[in-house]
């Protein structure tokens, strides 16, 4: 039997060997980490047979050297391997017992803090707002308590004539002050065209305005418009026809047919109110009592704004030179757009605001 | 405007196959709008045969009188039916069900044992065959078929209704005349206008009139009627009469006449207004028939003098207004011009000579009228709309003729005073219609459409067009490229996009406004709209003082409610009611916010000025327009009420609190990229320990008050019936305005020096002001303060003291610091709160 020191004897394969077999069940059987850090040091610290292997290398004759020097550290190499790898399996085992002891029942509610939402009808006109904002136009706006001047005389409404009664409007006190809750946007149109003074002119105007008209399913004294005005060279009913499709592809989808039925509106010659095709049923529901429609009643059509060239009158009275410039407006009721948009049935859903209503709509729609 | 089909087929050689909703679909093509079309006589089946009354026994006994009647009805022997109706004779004709008959409405007819007869039978009312709400009594024929006649045709029945909405710039269509001119156009079928045929008729009343003229050695001409004189030919134009003698008082209107009204929407009441009211919807001009026997002297049109009276129709005694137009005669008004006529020359049941007038009256004049006297009538709305001007003498031959035929009227004397105002001719480019409309319309088909419509049009590349007499809405050449491109069908017109310039987007303003709105959604809040309106009462109950400017609203002339004429000054009472509404349906935990204008009159009442329309005003004239307007400033506001955090399975929740509503106001400000400072300022509606109001750029010259926020004041919460501790919060966001573009800070790398410092204060110290001092206290080193702690603890503190600690974050941007230049930035925060406000350094 040789010693430690007996060259044959250091490094031999065979005591290498065995110390690597010895390491890697040692390692194995360590349970967890704290038993694997207990046996590291027998075959990885400094007293242990690979270390104490290679301390004796060097006290060999040279044509043995290397080739001990190169075993022992490969063999080394190995056990280092083993246990990194052991070290690994033990951590992973460790956490998994761990996380899974912190498990929670992630189904619990956190309702901990209240959602709240913005109003349909502000989030639905700022919708309508940007399609017009997309193509270039300013969004103007101007004051609900308006003059009779801005709110009819400059809009071409004649004093003493039935359209101007017909606006069904409020007025406020003393009656000579010449104020009304405006009945419409389009005095923002009046003001646009006065503040811009020179065409191009492309505006959107949204807001609130206001009729006598008595609160019920379908009707609100409160309500609001989206209008629009373009005065420009050239403009010409196909550009009115065109940015319309516009407006009913965004927010209503593609393909659907519009409709325009001559109509009166004293600041528009020609006029028209405009129709979408309904786009829930595609006039499918049209005589065809199996398929009722619920959005258009079954009329196959969604009566949406009316809009018209605007009169030369008006483009004179807010001192653009009617004869060089044309122009277009357009109108449209908000509320109409939420109902049928969204299935609202009754108007008075629109205004008490009982919160279990506009909840569901969240900050855009 | 209702339309019966059965009139407008004498009017227009319908096809006989189409139906009333084909009619009716190409009206809506040429914009008239058809509310809906009406089916008369729909599920109506005989046998309805045309009965003579026989005899009849009243019943006795009975709660209402009830007739057994012998109705001959072209059978051997009579029936015997039992009727409820008094309104006719032995020797009338009337309708009769017999068994086996369906009426309107599913009602079918049998032979029934009723009041101790069989009643073989029904005799009907108009309503019961649905020719109108005219239930009266029962529907007496007059000169008609024999009986046994087969009703249903005698009755034109079955028939359909077009119920059309005028516009008002169509006054002509309130006419059959108007709307076969219409339905004509629609269908490209030929239209013969009846006044053109009334124009070449010699009708026979004239002749008569003529002949007798001649006979008495006079010129063979129509003799002069009444004496009539126009004093105010801005309001009249054009006044026609016809006196009429020798009618019949006992004379009926003919069935087929009453039909035509009760399916128009009139009640028919006696020949001469039948007459009248017949020809006003058949060619659109109202007339008056005046009791000639009443009148006194040469009448004359002209406007009230101030202290005159009149007692119209309806019986009511008015005093007369300047501007109110009249016909008088020498005893005094005896009309409304075209609105009512007066009571002293009314025609009774034994009237037998009128005179009956045809005027045109000036639209706004009868207009201003109807507005002041508050009588809207059929022939007031045909005035306000504007009448052919042409129309009234054919109209009046018309009426003349039906009275001598139908009443036996013979005289007749004619009077034509006045003459219409020359129509304009306008000049049209003959391109204009295709150039407005975007296609190519060629001049040929322009001009083929305005005669269509009954314009004369004359010249090549520049017509001339006079419109006719019944189109004063065509007045400018925006009016005709209408008629062309109408006629012509907007279907025609093509899809483009204008090329609009380059746009800019919202405006700085605009985006702040939606972020506002995001951010309070975000922070739990449900937006809400109001209406404006506001009860005085509601300046009470939110215990403003009685010089606060809020109390200064606004009020409208005609409010929905009487109850509420005011317009809103402040967010709040709208949304205290949308608040207190919630709470009563059982939602308890409450944020709502709303943004919109309040109106803030100014101290003194500004009219606008009259302003022409003829140019763009001049700007002094339009800033007078702007200083009529009272401030609309747009504002922000919040109510919350119940838990702001719920109750969970992690534990309690945190009830709404005055904290809640001042942080609201810092997340509008944040939203708008303003920095708001915060004081205490007791201020109604909020609890006066508990208010805070809102300051920007406090502490400078540009110092300005946008807002309050806090817990609402109990008397308030009780007055609008509110859960207790009810907060709230309103801002001014045109006064709190939109920050600067954010400038990028510079984030230093080096690690922090973190120190705490706890200082006591007098409690009545705000905790703002000793952060305040703090801050500036610390220097530029200073990263962040944040008050971690505060408590109250007399026995250590001493009363009356409160305790404040605070988490200073150091960094600078260039170095780590060393722990002695932190403690002493924090030394000399401490020492400018000490001086500031009295803070003393705990250890
Ligand atoms: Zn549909």
């Amino acid at each position: 039997m040789s010693g430690p020191n007996d060259p044959a004897e250091v490094a031999a394969p065979e005591l290498l060997d065995a110390a690597g077999r010895e390491a890697e069940k040692a390692f194995a059987e360590a349970a967890d980490l704290a038993e694997l850090a207990a046996v590291r040091a027998a075959h990885l610290g400094d007293r242990s047979p690979v270390l104490l292997a290679r301390r004796a290398i060097g006290g060999l004759p040279a044509e043995v050297r290397s080739a001990a020097g190169r075993r022992v550290n490969e063999a080394l190499a190995t056990i280092q391997a083993w246990y990194e790898a052991r070290h690994a399996e033990l951590t992973r085992l460790r956490d998994s017992v761990a996380l899974r002891a912190e498990a929670v029942d992630v189904t619990l509610p956190w309702d901990r803090r209240p959602v709240g939402a913005r109003h349909p009808l502000t989030t639905v006109m700022e919708r309508m707002t940007d399609v017009f904002v997309a193509m270039g136009y300013d969004v103007a706006e101007g004051p609900e308590v308006e003059t009779e001047w801005h709110n009819f005389d400059a809009l071409n409404f004649k004093r003493d004539h039935p359209a101007r009664s017909m606006m069904d409007t409020f007025f406020l006190e003393p009656e000579s002050a010449g104020l009304v809750l405006r009945t419409h946007t389009s005095p923002v149109q009046v003001r646009a065209m006065l503040e811009r003074g020179a065409p191009p002119i492309y505006v959107v105007c949204p807001g609130k305005v206001f009729r006598t008209d008595e609160l019920d399913a379908t009707h609100t004294p409160v309500f609001h418009q989206i209008e629009g005005l373009v005065v420009d060279e050239g403009i010409t009913m196909a550009h009115l026809k065109g940015t319309l499709d516009h407006l009913a592809e965004v927010m209503f989808g593609a393909g659907l047919r519009a409709r325009w039925r001559p109509s009166y509106f004293p600041f528009t010659e020609p006029s028209a109110e405009f129709d979408v095709e309904c786009f829930a049923c595609r006039g499918g529901s049209v005589g065809n009592p199996d398929r009722p429609c619920r959005t258009c009643r079954s009329e196959g059509w969604i009566e949406w704004g009316g809009c018209g060239m605007v009169n030369p009158r008006v483009l004179t009275a807010c001192g653009i030179d009617a004869e060089r410039y044309s122009g277009f407006a357009f109108g449209m009721g908000v509320e109409r757009a939420v109902q049928f948009r969204h299935g609202v049935d009754d108007m008075r859903d629109l205004v008490e605001g009982d919160v279990r209503f506009t909840l569901p709509f969240g900050s855009e729609v | 405007m209702r339309v019966p089909m059965s009139w407008l087929r004498e009017l227009v050689a319908l096809p006989a196959s189409l139906t009333a909703r084909e009619v009716a679909a190409g009206l809506v093509r040429l914009g008239l709008e058809v509310e809906r079309v009406e089916e008369i006589g729909a599920g109506l089946t005989g046998p309805l045969v045309v009965g003579q009354v026989a005899g009849f026994e009243e019943l006795a006994g009975q709660k209402k009188p009830i007739r057994w009647c012998q109705v001959d009805v072209g059978e051997e022997r009579p029936r015997g039916i039992i009727c409820g109706a008094t309104n006719f004779a032995t020797g009338d004709r009337v309708v009769v069900a017999l068994p086996g008959a369906v009426l309107p409405g599913g009602f079918a007819i049998t032979a029934r044992r009723t009041y101790g007869y069989v009643s073989d039978g029904m005799i009907c009312s108009a309503r019961e065959l649905g020719l109108g709400d005219d239930h009266t009594g029962i529907l007496v024929l007059g000169e008609c078929a024999d009986p046994g006649a087969d009703a249903l045709a005698e009755l034109e029945l079955p028939d359909a209704v077009l119920d059309i909405a005028v516009t008002p710039d169509r006054g002509y269509c309130l006419s059959m005349r108007g709307i076969a001119r219409e339905v004509a156009h629609s269908l490209d079928l030929p239209f013969a206008d009846p006044v053109e045929r009334l124009a070449v008729e010699r009708l026979a009343v004239e002749r008569l009139a003529v002949e007798r003229t001649a006979a008495a050695g006079a010129d063979p001409v129509l003799p002069p009627g009444w004496p009539v004189r126009i004093d105010d030919p801005i309001g009249c134009d054009r006044f026609t009469a016809w006196t009429l003698a020798g009618l019949d008082p006992s004379a009926t209107t003919p069935v087929w006449m009453r039909r035509r009204l009760l399916l128009s929407g009139m009640r028919p009441i006696s020949l001469t207004v039948d007459v009248t009211n017949y020809v006003m919807l058949e060619l659109g001009q109202p007339m008056h028939a005046f009791d000639r026997a009443s009148l006194t002297g040469e009448i004359v049109v002209r406007r009230a003098v101030s202290g005159e009276m009149i007692k119209t129709l309806d019986g009511v005694t008015r005093a007369l207004d300047g501007d109110d137009l009249l016909v008088s005669d020498v005893a005094g008004p005896i009309a409304l011009a075209g609105t009512m006529g007066g009571a002293s020359t009314e025609i009774g049941p034994f009237t037998t000579d009128i005179v009956l007038e045809a005027a045109h009256w000036s639209p706004p004049t009868v207009m201003r009228m109807v507005r002041r006297h508050k009588l809207p009538s059929e022939a007031a709305r045909r005035f306000e709309r504007d009448v052919d001007s042409e129309v009234a003498l054919p109209a009046l031959r018309r009426a003349a003729a039906l009275l001598a035929e139908l009443g036996g009227a013979t005289d007749a004397g004619l009077t034509v005073v006045g003459s219409p105002y020359p129509r304009p001719h306008i000049a049209l480019a003959a391109g204009q219609p295709g150039r407005l409309a975007g296609r190519v319309i060629p001049p040929a088909a322009v001009m083929r459409r305005l005669t269509e419509v009954g314009c004369q049009v004359e010249g090549e590349y520049i017509f001339t067009v006079v419109p006719p007499s019944w189109r004063p809405d065509l007045a400018d050449p925006a009016d005709l490229v209408e008629e062309v491109l109408r006629l012509e069908g907007y279907d025609a017109i093509e899809a483009a996009l204008p090329a609009a310039p380059a746009g800019r987007g919202l405006t700085a303003r605009q985006r702040a406004g939606r972020a506002v709105g995001r951010a309070l959604a975000a922070a739990g809040y449900v937006e809400v709209i109001n209406y404006p309106f506001v009860a005085e009462q509601r300046y009470d109950d939110l215990g403003l003082p009685a010089d606060d400017p809020r109390r200064t609203a606004m009020r409208l002339a005609n409010p929905l409610s009487d109850q509420q004429p005011l317009l809103r000054t402040t967010l709040l009472p709208g949304l205290l009611e949308a608040l207190a509404r919630n709470v009563g349906r059982g939602n308890r935990d409450l944020a709502l916010f709303e943004t919109g204008l309040v109106f803030r009159p100014g101290p003194e009442f500004v009219p606008a000025p009259r302003v022409g329309v003829g140019g763009r005003p001049d700007p002094a004239e339009l800033a007078a327009l702007d200083r009529a307007l009272p401030a609309q400033p747009r504002r922000v506001a919040v109510v919350l009420c119940g838990q702001r955090e719920p109750t969970g399975w992690w534990g309690p929740g945190r009830p709404a609190g005055w904290a809640d509503a001042v942080q609201a106001a810092r997340t509008v400000a944040g939203a708008s990229r303003v920095p708001v400072s915060v004081r205490a300022d007791p201020h109604a509606p909020w609890h006066p320990g508990r208010s805070a109001a809102i300051f920007v750029a406090a502490g400078t010259d540009a110092e300005r008050l946008v807002g309050h926020a806090g817990e609402l004041h109990p008397g308030v919460i009780a007055a609008f019936d509110l859960p207790p501790r009810t907060c709230a919060m309103e801002l001014d966001l045109e006064l709190l305005g939109v920050g600067d573009v954010p400038v990028a800070p510079t984030v230093s790398a080096f690690p922090p020096a973190l120190l705490d410092v706890a200082v006591v204060v007098d409690d009545a110290v705000p905790a703002g002001e000793v952060e305040a001092a703090l801050r500036a206290g610390a220097g530029e080193l200073l990263e962040s303060v944040r008050l971690f702690d505060r408590y109250a603890d007399p026995d250590r503190l001493g009363p009356g003291r409160m305790s404040l600690a605070y988490a200073l974050r150091f960094r600078a941007v260039d170095r780590t610091l060393t722990v002695q230049e932190a403690s002493q930035a924090a030394q000399s925060a401490v020492a400018e709160a000490a001086r500031r406000t009295g803070a003393v350094q705990r250890a």
